[in-house]
């Protein structure tokens, strides 16, 4: 396992998909079809709008996520917070035309963007945090 | 599936590293090795309470540990203290390509 101190930051996923970016974005943005791929949800894309995405309920959860939604740029962004298990992460979705269709970029970070930026240019930033941390991790794992 | 339950320890670490304060305490203590209460303040800039409320936090997200010798005590890294970091992101890892692959199914379902 590599750990970089983008990796160690946030779970980033990327994949080119061979279909233009409307249809994507359907399939992001439109709840039954969120419900297909991703989970039951009563999303709806308006910026500041509460939802839910539903799991299958485990012993010790109940399966819900609780989101808010903060970017809706069509075609190019959509963004919301994705609250589960006490903790508040944000997912971004992020779509870029590429030759033969679209790839589409998805960021979770652990932490929120406004927390991010507010420290980012502090004496301790989050990316010189996670530089070091990626050193304590491999030095933990030799 | 993918998400391993174990909220509480998992939550602890991020509250913790989200203050700046502590995240430096942490850093300066993974990068020196063990430190007293007193080089920590001095470090830190900030006052010997405010500093042992930090590194109360810390211990209990199990980031840091401590032993007294006399009247000083001392803290230190705790081995694996960033274990729960490391599973979150892995168990979303997991989760995410997952999803992707019913995604680009989905996509081919999907009318034009």
């Amino acid at each position: 396992m590599t750990n970089t101190a983008e990796s160690t930051r946030s779970v980033v996923i990327e994949r080119v998909f061979p279909h233009p970016p409307e249809k994507l974005w359907r399939a992001l943005t439109e709840s039954t079809l969120i419900a297909q791929w991703l989970m039951k949800n009563d999303f709806e894309p308006v910026s500041g709008r509460k939802f839910q995405f539903r799991f299958d309920p485990m012993p010790q959860w109940n399966g819900i996520i609780d989101c808010e939604v903060l970017i809706v740029d069509p075609l190019k962004q959509l963004s919301y917070t994705w609250g589960a298990l006490g903790l508040d992460s944000v997912v971004l979705f992020t779509l870029t035309p590429a030759e033969g269709g679209t790839h589409l970029r998805m960021e979770q970070s652990g932490f929120r963007p406004d927390q991010q930026q507010a420290y980012g240019g502090a004496k301790y930033g989050w990316q010189k945090f996670f530089d070091n941390l990626q050193r304590v991790l491999t030095e933990g794992a030799a | 599936m993918v998400f391993d339950v174990k909220p509480a320890s998992r939550n602890r670490v991020f509250h913790a590293l989200a203050d700046p304060t502590r995240r430096a305490i942490f850093e300066e203590l993974s990068r020196q090795g063990e430190q007293t209460v007193h080089a920590l303040t001095h470090f830190a800039g900030v006052s010997q309470p405010a500093v042992s409320k930090h590194l109360t936090v810390l211990k209990r997200a199990k980031l840091v540990r401590h032993r007294r010798d006399g009247r000083e005590t001392h803290y230190r890294v705790q081995p694996d203290a960033l274990a729960p970091m490391v599973d979150w992101l892995r168990d979303y890892s997991a989760f995410w390509r997952d999803r992707f692959d019913r995604l680009e199914a989905l996509l081919e379902r999907m009318d034009p």
